[in-house]
Parts: C-alpha cells; structure tokens; sequence
C-alpha cells in the first residue's frame, strides 16, 4: 500500500508517496535519482550502500523508506559545501584511496558517520566501523592511509 | 631530444596470449528478432561531436586487435583546443583510463588534464580488444603513444610550413609549439583550424615515428591521479548500474534453481495481470520488467512461483577434484620421465585448487534501449567490441546496429569478459519497448557469472644427490595453461594443461589458472627444498637463471631479511616465500604468518612483495595495483572457496564467503623496481599470484606437514 513518506535529503524536505517496504536505496537510487549510493549486495554486509540517517551510517540496502519518515537523510551526493568537499571526502581524494572506486561513496559516509558519533574518535573507533565496509579491490591500505590523513584534519579542528 | 624508445623494435614478450574469448562458455541466448522496436527515444548524445570522418572500424577480431587505422580513429582536436583520445579499453579500478591519457599527453607534448580520453564505446572508439591479459600497457599505450607522437609531428610539420622554417629550429612548450624567436606560437586548435588536418589524419599512420624517451618523460612515469576521481568521491561518476534513461523501467530475470536445470512448465498470466509489469518469456528466457525494481521482484515471485523445473544430477564441491580427474580428457597424463627415477629422490603431491568467485563490488549490470531497430547498451564489461558481438548474434543484428558504451564500472577482476546481461537487458528493453536496466543481484553475481576455474595439480620432480632437481613433471587438470611451466632450471620438464569437464561454467580471473599453478609450483618448490635439505631461497636462487625474476626474489630476502628471520626461534611466528613470474612481469613474496594451533588459525602479520614490470608508467597507480593484489590473493589463500551441491551456491553472500575486509590487510613492505631499459608490461595480475604459496610454505616451515589445498588451511 502506497504511503506518503516525508524526509529531510541533503537539507531540503522531500516526499514520496510509495510502497514504505521499498528500501531506501532502492527509493534513492530509482525514485529520486540519487545514484551516488551503490547497491553491492542487498544484505547489509558490504555497506557500499551507507548514507546518514540523522548523522548515523546506516546501511540503505536494509532500512525501509518507512523507517525514514520525518528523519533526516544525508547520501553523498548532499556532504560537501558546494564545490567545497567535505575533508574525508578531501583525504580520499588526495590520496587516491580507491581502485573503481564503487565502494567509495560508502566508505566516504562511514567514515563521516564514525566522526560524527565521535569528533574525536580514535583510529581504532573509525576502524571498528570500516571493518564493516568491503572494498574489493582490496585498496585497504590506500585506504587505510586516507582515513588517517582524515583524522589528523578533524585532530586539527579538536585543539 | 628525442631518441627511439625502447618500446620501439623490441621483441614481443615471452609469453604466448591465450585467446580469452575461448576461455568462457558463452550464454547463447537467441532471441529471434520478429518484432521490431519502434521506440522514439533520442539516441545518448555523443560527447563529442566527431568532426572526421572513418571511425567505422574492421570488427569481429576480438583479441588483440590495434584498431586504428588512421589518426582520425585515435585522436580529436577540436578547434576549440580540445584534445580528445580514443581507446578501446576500459576502466573497472586498473587504471587503464589514467595511463592511457599519461600516453596521449606524454607524446603530444601537453599537460594530462589537457586531454579527454573516451573509452569502450563501440560507435567512437578503436577496437584495441578486451581489457585483460595484463594488454593494455604493453599493447594499447604503444599504440596510442605513436598516434599521438604523429599528431604532434603533424603540428611540428605545420608550424615549419606556416613559418617556412627548419624543423630544428622549433620547440614544444607547455602544449604549444614556439618559433626559435620564441615570439610566434601554434597550437593543436590551430592545427584542427588548417585545411589539411583532414587529409592528414586520414592518412594511413606512419610506422617509423620517434617516442619521447624515458629520460625525458614528464607525464608518463609520474603519479597522475585518475582523471574522474573527484566525480567517484562526490558520487557524481556514472556507473553502469547508474545509468538513467528516461521512461527506463527496471527489469529481473527468472534463474533456474539448479544449475541445468531446464524449465518444464510455467505460468505467465499471474504477472502479466500485474499493472505496469511487463513479462517476456523466450524458450528457457524468462523475465520481467516494472517501473520500480520492488514491482519488478514482486512479478518475479509470482513467475518463480508457477515455474516447474527438470534438474538433472550435478557434482558437488565436496567430490570436484575426483571429478575433474576422472573427467580429464585423454586421462591423467603419466611421468614420462618414470623409467629414469630409479635411484633418485623423488617428490611427488598433488594440489587442489577450487572455484571461487571474482565477485566485483558492482555486479553485472547493464541498460538498454532500442531506438529504429538500433540497439545502445550501456554495461560494465572488460570486452566491450565482444559484448557488440554477442548482442548482434542474439539478436541477428548487423554489428553496426549495435552500440555498446562501457562507463567506468566496479571491477572485474577478469571476471566481466561477457555479455550476458548485456543481452538480458536488451531482450527486456525490446518487449517493454521502452529502455531497461538491470542490475544482477550479489546472489545472481555468486552463482552466474563464470568462476576462476578449480584444478588439480599434479607434480613429480627428482634430485640428484647434489640436491639439483634434474626432471619435472607438472600437470594441471582442468584450469589452464598459464604459469603451468616452470622458470626454474629442472633438466627434464614435462608441463601441461589437460582440460577436463568444469563442474562449473569457468572462465578468465587475474592470472587465469596461474593463481593455481604458482600456488602449486612454488609450494613444491618448497617440499622439494626440505627434501634436499636446503634452505628455499638457497634452493631457488640455485635453480634459477632468469636475472629478473633473481632481482625480486633477491630483493624481497633482502628487505624482508630472510636470512635472520629463518633462525628466529617463535613457535607461534613462520615466515614463507615464493617468486613468479608471468605476462612479462616478475614478482616475489616473503610472509610472515602467525599461527594460533588452539584457535586452529592463521594470521599474516606482514607481506614484502618486490614487483618488476620494466619502466613504470604511473608509480602510484602500479602500487595500489601490487597492494590490492597481494590483499585479494590473501582471500583466495585464506578463505575463498565455492561451495556447491545439486547445482547450487551454497555460499552465494559475502556472508558466507568471506572476502578481505579492513583487518585482513597486513603490513605491506612493498618494492617497486623500475626498470627504464625494459618495455612496460601489466601489472593487474602478476602482484595476485604468489602471495598464496608464500603463506603456505610459512605454515608447512611451522608445521612440517605438507599444504596441498587452497585455501590454506593448518589441518
């Protein structure tokens, strides 16, 4: 049964009326054209799926669009300031973390959601969170430098 | 100053390229073609508008092929100072894109982000054959690189003519080309402007033009990031799977529940009730297309539901290696060298190599649309030119009524050389008459994409007193013929691939079946250093002449500290090594593995790799190729392995096949050696293939017991 469904994405409200079982990313990718957020397995075990869901990494292959009425959901195409990108979003880049780059956007926004749990979170927090990404291209270490570069520039911010 | 290049004149490599096409049973769709589309929907503009004429390109040469035949078929100046290359390949995370734009820009004598490079679409580009093989850096940026030093000699050849002055006198600057006055300066815009550029670059291309040398490279040989990296960080970057046509309807396919297994009875009229849901049924071809894919799964689930199927008997993963050896076709071939062992030391073992799976983070993926009887599929495929193919034959099209654009897409791994969700999507768009997507679920990517292919191996080599190996024989069932033969110096040598009947359809991975064989190779090399009593790197270096495969292996016992790490005394610490090498490229692994006998597992605590592969072309690129190598192969070391049973994945989830995440990286120490005398060769392959054997070879230093099996496993 088709509901209507209202959400803040990337800072403007929106609504879409449809089947609220359909999953988020399903909703993101076909209804509102959001292709940033990547399907990679439809199970939760990869996160190349991973938006914000009021700040938090969750994994929109398996959350409902249901359950993100009257929340606020962040995917990558909404994290950098206009042309100005967002520092993990920076420190990926700069280190040419990724391979093709498909797990990207997933890792980008759970690295953002470890920050925001904890500004000052540890590498070890932030990798607690990215043991749950997978990138099969295997550029982990690439990957690994990257986060780093991103903590010593959130460190900056910590004083 | 420019001196002939070393790629110019040099031999081919020394290895034989296996026609990939071969490899992989193809899914022989047939869809008849009665019915003709009458879709009005704007073709997908090009990027560029082609100004010259004759890129039509001889097709059906799928392997190999150096399409161009003239400049106009490689390169695009625009009047507006664009710079447009063309290539066939295609980019899934290798860093084809980056290096052929250091190519381009490298001989045209312009900064990278000057130039656009445009690769895999059909209706533009060049046939320059699939991505794989490790060809793109030996075969594809020579190709390049000459056409574009014959576009700069043609600026060269005008700005002489315009000034009426000696070639000599001219120089290339930062993209222009200056007078000796350094007053008057041209550029390739200006060159796009003149009257002859058309002549010019349809004439055929020269064969003799001189490359930059090394030595005065500035953009090949440098860390040039890819060029769409920032799209891929902002999620800007176009996948295949994110390709959006308008009025595009989503489509699902009906998969038999049992390998072979053939559909006896279905029932359509369910789904075909369902509003806005398309069903189309094709002999064995069932699927069905909806505007949502949640509609779409929901008419699938009632297809599914009236389909009744005829399995038929299929072996199981538990049983493979005593099926592929008694489906070996001519039989096990036998030691020829058996007479001559009498009194010799001889080794003998047998290795077991399963099927795993390449599982690209995108699975197969792909859009179609029809428009006046021409189809445009967008896809993510490693053999663009061949998915053409394969769309035309399905369905009886001419080849240029088939358009196949390859978006930069999530890897491949050799794993994508086919088109079968190419012709899935396009058989869907042509009854919906509307354009399709789809998008293969993870279960569908386990369980229908072709696999790395199972083998067993069998080796049996003798010694002499004196500890040389002095006959080998070395046999792998089922796989394939690359890296079967041995670089060692072995006196007698029988190696071969002998096919058998595959339990599972199989095809190309990094490296073929020489993940396999090396694995094999190189832990026998072991058992045969324990029964020579000598240390394995003493062995090695003993049986081998090959100077460049001495280089790594003495670089990796150098850093790694071979030597002192051997004598360490840690009952929970073993260390292994292996070396290889493969498609022109050499390699070699030292790892450290600790062993938890309670817990019953391995650990690697740390990988140094040396990797050889001529001049490097990009530093950063080839680095992130040799990490992501050794931690892929350290899955397929570790944990991966197909399990199947009546014609079914058991494990089709990256639940339940576990591939490497965060903490399985282990410390890297990782050495590049550059070698600016020798071509360039690939790098996607080689860096996988001995990492497997090294781990091993750790655990049978530990343990004393023999591994034969990946993965590795303690007992």
């Amino acid at each position: 049964m088709d509901t209507k469904i209202s959400f803040i994405l990337n800072g403007k409200s929106r609504t879409v009326t449809t089947d609220p079982q359909r999953s988020l990313l399903e909703v993101l990718r076909e209804d509102l054209q959001l292709t940033g957020t990547k399907f990679g397995c439809g199970e939760g075990q990869c996160r190349a799926c991973t938006v914000l869901v009021n700040g938090e990494s969750t994994p929109s292959c398996i959350t409902s669009v249901g359950d993100v009425d009257k929340q606020a959901v962040t995917t990558i195409e909404g994290l950098a300031d206009g042309v100005k990108l967002h520092p993990v979003q920076e420190a990926f880049l700069a280190e040419g973390a990724f391979q093709c780059g498909y797990c990207t956007a997933g890792m980008v926004m759970g690295m953002v959601g470890a920050l925001n749990k904890n500004s000052k979170a540890s590498e070890t927090e932030v990798m607690v969170e990215m043991q749950k990404h997978i990138c099969r291209c295997c550029s982990y270490t690439k990957y690994s430098t990257a986060i780093n570069r991103a903590l010593a520039h959130s460190g900056k911010g910590r004083a | 100053m420019k001196t002939k290049s070393p790629a110019n004149g040099m031999p081919r490599p020394d290895y034989e390229e296996p026609n990939y096409d071969e490899l992989v049973r193809r899914v022989d769709y047939d869809f008849g073609l009665n019915r003709r589309s009458f879709v009005q929907i704007l073709g997908a503009g090009l990027l560029i508008a082609i100004s010259l004429p004759a890129l039509a390109q001889e097709s059906g040469r799928r392997t190999g092929s150096q399409g161009a035949r003239n400049l106009a078929a490689r390169i695009h100046l625009g009047e507006d100072g664009s710079i447009t290359v063309l290539a066939g390949k295609v980019e899934g995370g290798q860093g084809a894109r980056t290096e052929l734009l250091q190519a381009a820009a490298e001989e045209l004598g312009v900064p990278a982000d000057l130039v656009q490079m445009i690769l895999g679409d059909t209706s533009m580009v060049p046939d320059d054959g699939g991505t794989y093989g490790s060809g793109t850096t030996p075969r594809t940026v020579p190709v390049v690189r000459r056409a574009a030093a014959v576009a700069r000699d043609f600026l060269v050849q005008f700005a002489c003519a315009q000034w009426q002055v000696e070639r000599g006198t001219v120089e290339m600057r930062d993209g222009k080309i200056f007078d000796a006055t350094g007053k008057q300066s041209l550029t390739y815009a200006d060159l796009a402007k003149s009257n002859d550029a058309a002549k010019l670059f349809e004439q055929a291309m020269p064969s003799d033009i001189q490359l930059a040398a090394v030595k005065d490279w500035k953009v090949l040989g440098t860390p040039v990031l890819r060029p769409n990296a920032r799209d891929i960080v902002i999620g800007a970057h176009q996948y295949p799977s994110d390709i959006t046509r308008p009025g595009m309807l989503y489509g699902k396919i009906l998969r038999a529940p049992a390998y072979d297994a053939k559909l006896a009875v279905i029932d359509l009229a369910p789904a075909k009730a369902m509003k806005d849901v398309v069903v189309v049924q094709d002999d064995q071809f069932v699927g069905v297309a909806a505007p949502n894919s949640s509609i779409a799964e929901g008419a699938l689930a009632a297809v599914s539901s009236m389909a009744k199927w005829t399995a038929t008997p299929q072996p199981s993963s538990r049983e493979i290696y005593d099926y592929l050896r008694q489906n070996a076709e001519g039989g096990v071939p036998p030691n020829p060298y058996a007479d001559e062992l009498a009194g010799a030391k001889v080794v003998r073992q047998t290795y077991n190599v399963p099927y795993i799976q390449h599982a690209p983070l995108e699975p197969r993926a792909a859009v179609a649309e029809w428009s006046d009887g021409k189809l445009t599929v967008w896809t993510g495929s490693q053999n663009p030119f061949g998915v053409r193919s394969e769309l035309a034959r399905a369905f009886h099209l001419s080849e240029d009524r088939v358009r196949v654009v390859i978006p930069d897409f999530g890897a491949g791994f050799g794993g994508k050389h086919t088109g079968e969700c190419a012709m899935e999507a396009a058989r869907l768009a042509q009854a919906a008459d509307k354009p399709v997507s789809l998008r293969w679920t993870r279960e569908e990517e386990f369980t229908w994409a072709y696999f790395r292919p199972a083998a067993v191996i069998e080796a049996e080599a003798s010694l002499d007193a004196s500890g040389k190996i002095t006959t080998w024989h070395f046999i792998n069932i089922n796989a394939d013929a690359s890296g079967v033969d041995t670089p060692y110096s072995v006196g007698k040598k029988n190696c071969r691939h002998v096919a058998s009947k595959p339990a599972l359809r199989h095809g190309s991975y990094r490296g073929l079946g020489a993940t396999g064989n090396h694995f094999a190779r190189e832990v026998f090399m072991d058992e045969l250093a324990a029964a020579a009593n000598a240390d394995p790197l003493e062995f090695r270096l003993a049986h081998l002449e090959n100077p460049r495969l001495q280089a790594v292996l003495e670089k990796v016992a150098k850093e790694f500290d071979w030597k002192g790490r051997v004598k360490k005394k840690d009952a929970n610490l073993a260390a292994g090594l292996a070396c290889g090498m493969e498609k022109g490229s050499f390699v070699a692994a030292a790892a450290e593995v600790e062993i938890d006998r309670q817990k019953n597992s391995l650990k690697v605590r740390h990988v140094c790799q040396a990797f050889e592969c001529g001049k490097i072309l990009n530093p950063a690129n080839l680095l992130a190729q040799v990490q992501g190598g050794i931690i892929m192969g350290l899955g397929a070391a570790l944990r991966e392995e197909m399990q199947f049973e009546d014609g079914k994945i058991l494990n089709a989830s990256f639940r339940k096949y576990p591939v490497p995440r965060f903490s399985d990286a282990p410390e890297l120490d990782i050495h590049l050696l550059d070698r600016p005398d020798l071509p360039s060769a690939g790098a996607g392959e080689t860096p996988i293939m001995v990492i497997a054997p090294a781990i091993a070879n750790a655990v049978f230093r530990a343990t004393g017991k023999s591994v034969t099996a990946m993965p590795v496993r303690l007992a």
